[in-house]
């Protein structure tokens, strides 16, 4: 098998001869690449020996085809195989190009520019996807929201006593944590009774909403920008769309809802565990009585502290179901966009969560809380 | 022109976990015919070609491709004999992160070790069999229904199949987009001289390109009649066979 090709008076002679099975000759191509090159009027191929031959072969000539095409060279075929010339025949149907339009390299100022752009629009689509979800509670107060109750239920079982396990041992181990850490210091002064106040302010305060949040941003948040991505890829929410059904009222109030509604429930299960954690090390480690635990915990207690908390947890839900549904609802069309899609709704979920709390803690510091 | 058989079902039952579908059917399928699986929605076409492509196993039976016998093969046996065998899904199966190249490049990279240049030469080339000459980095995503099946196709035939499967072909397809297909099939058919097996129950395309068929009856779970369909319409065997090849107009 082999191409063997001579010039004569602007005329190339091609003879293909043999088996054409797996023929990947890169210096024969190329060297017949380098003979298309030279100015030609015409081309032959014969293929009177030609006994086996696949795509290998076919892409050789489909190329020579091609050039010759391009350069307007007549080209003849002789004793070619019916189906080879069929074949070729049919690759060289022209078609109707497809436009689209190449990849430009933009000057800075302009990319700059348009990223400007990108992020105020997103602003724009985010803060109406905001009102929309608002506008759907709205609707829903006046029961006129078009929600399945079912959604509804399956959402809040979701959040609710599903994540139980997995909230109650982060916590645990969170106020585990603390409490070890906390003695190392506190012991140097000999206060480690102290240990006690420590985990309950800052698991009541803070710690308990901030690990909820993490943990539901990651579990659920990322499961609703899952689902409804899903649903985005396969029309499923273009079917709402066009049944006049807004998907804020069907995808994202049930699920919002749920959320919202487990969140403080969750932040307080947290606290309990953290302090539960913490006990454990301070009694078990640090030869703290329980009934001394439980009596610098209660003292330290302060229900502002813990209200501050719930609160961060009632925001925190807000915020990831808000993302997990943005990203699904604006998922992109093909498999991969779901991943990006779930990637995007955990990770702002998280942003937002800490740009919330530092909004939380100044309003709390202007207010003396 | 003297015909070989080039797949070849023995005593085939076809079903799921508690329930057949077909049973003891034998039929033969000949080299570089057009084969047309028809019949009825749900009585098991589909699952009859999952079968026969290793996706579901038999419930009994064998099926012998080019005299080897495929339900019996162990896995790495039967990824050789597929090796031959291209195979169209109803919806194409395109990868959706993938541009069409990258889709049908996938089967070249993976069996052959031809250089990258010559891959992406084949593409092309399969490219422009199917008419999407130029289509090279789009992504499923950006192209229509028709295209898709199309590109689909494309990469069914990237490793020059001897046989290609093809399920509903024509589903969701406009009539011209759908016998535009079909002419495409014929032509794969006549210059490769692929063996063609379609699962179908669209009347044009089967009497348009089908030279040998199967009608799988639901209700006895058996073939109903096999044959040239042209043949089978002008002397339907049994007044099934006729309400399906008339569309129930026969009355
Ligand atoms: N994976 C599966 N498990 C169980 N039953 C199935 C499965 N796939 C299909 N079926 C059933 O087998 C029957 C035949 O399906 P199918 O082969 O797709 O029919 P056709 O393609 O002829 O319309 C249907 O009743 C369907 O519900
Ligand atoms: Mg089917």
């Amino acid at each position: 098998m082999s191409l063997s090709y001579h010039i004569t008076d602007k005329t190339l002679s091609l003879t293909v001869s043999g088996d054409y099975i797996d023929y990947d000759n890169e210096a024969e191509k190329s060297a017949l690449n380098e003979a298309l090159s030279h100015k030609l009027s015409h081309i032959t191929i014969d293929a009177q020996a030609l006994k086996k031959w696949d795509s290998t072969l076919v892409v050789i000539l489909f190329n020579i085809m091609q050039v010759a095409n391009r350069k307007k060279i007549k080209v003849s075929l002789s004793h070619f195989p019916k189906g080879l010339e069929r074949l070729l025949n049919l690759a060289m149907t022209v078609d109707r190009k497809p436009d689209k339009s190449a990849f430009i390299q933009q000057p800075v100022l302009e990319r700059l520019g348009q990223w400007g752009i990108g992020v105020y629009t997103a602003t724009g689509k985010g803060l109406s996807f905001i009102g929309q979800t608002f506008r759907s509670i709205g609707r829903l107060i006046m029961g006129k929201a078009i929600m399945r109750k079912v959604d509804f239920l399956f959402a809040l079982q979701d959040c609710s006593w599903k994540a139980i396990p997995i909230v109650s041992l982060i916590s645990f181990m969170v106020g585990l944590i603390l409490a070890f850490v906390g003695a190392v210091q506190l012991k140097l002064f000999g206060a480690q009774i102290y240990v006690a106040s420590l985990v309950t302010i800052a698991m009541t305060r803070i710690m308990g909403a901030i690990m909820i949040g993490i943990i539901m941003a990651g579990r659920t948040g990322a499961s609703y920008a899952a689902t409804i991505g899903t649903m985005q890829v396969n029309e499923e929410v273009d079917a709402l769309k066009t049944m006049g059904i807004p998907t804020t009222d069907f995808l994202v109030l049930p699920r919002f809802l749920a959320l919202v509604l487990t969140m403080p429930f969750l932040t307080m299960w947290a606290d309990f565990m953290g302090m539960i954690g913490g006990g454990t090390v301070s009694i078990l480690m640090l030869d703290i009585v329980p009934q001394e635990y439980i009596r610098y915990s209660v003292n330290a207690f302060g229900l502002d502290n813990f209200l501050v908390g719930i609160f961060h947890g009632l925001v925190f839900g807000c915020v990831i179901a808000l993302c997990g549904c943005y990203y699904g609802v604006n998922c992109g069309r093909n498999a991969d966009s779901v991943g990006v899609a779930t990637t995007k709704a955990v990770v702002s979920a998280i942003v937002w969560m800490i740009v919330m709390t530092g909004l939380i803690t100044l309003a709390c510091e202007v207010i003396g809380v | 022109m003297t015909k070989t058989p080039i797949i070849t079902a023995k005593n085939l039952s076809v079903g799921y976990d508690d329930f057949l579908l077909m049973k003891n059917i034998s039929f033969e399928i000949n080299k570089g015919d057009i084969f047309i699986i028809m019949g009825g929605s749900g009585c098991g076409k589909s699952s009859l070609l999952k079968v026969m492509t290793g996706l579901v196993p038999a419930k009994g039976g064998h099926v012998y491709i080019e005299g080897k016998n495929f339900t019996n093969a162990t896995v790495s046996e039967q990824n050789e004999i597929m090796k031959k065998c291209g195979i169209l899904y109803q919806s194409g199966a395109l990868f959706s992160s993938m541009t069409l190249a990258e889709n049908i490049a996938l089967p070249l990279q993976q069996y052959t070790h031809y250089s990258a240049q010559t891959i992406r030469e084949l593409v092309s080339l399969k490219l422009a069999l199917v008419g999407l000459k130029g289509f090279e980095d789009f992504y499923p995503a950006e192209i229509s229904g028709g295209m898709k099946k199309r590109a689909g196709l494309a990469r069914a035939l990237a490793l020059d199949p001897e046989i290609v499967y093809f399920d509903e072909p024509s589903a969701g397809l406009d009539p011209v987009s759908s016998k535009l297909l079909d002419d495409l099939i014929l032509d794969i058919n006549q210059s490769l001289g692929t063996t063609i097996v379609i699962v179908t129950h669209e009347l044009s395309s089967i009497f348009a390109i089908g030279n040998n068929s199967i009608f799988l009856d639901g209700a006895t779970k058996s073939i109903g009649a096999r044959g040239n369909p042209k043949d089978l319409l002008k002397n339907p065997p049994s007044e099934v066979v006729k309400q399906f090849l008339t569309r129930g107009e026969s009355k």
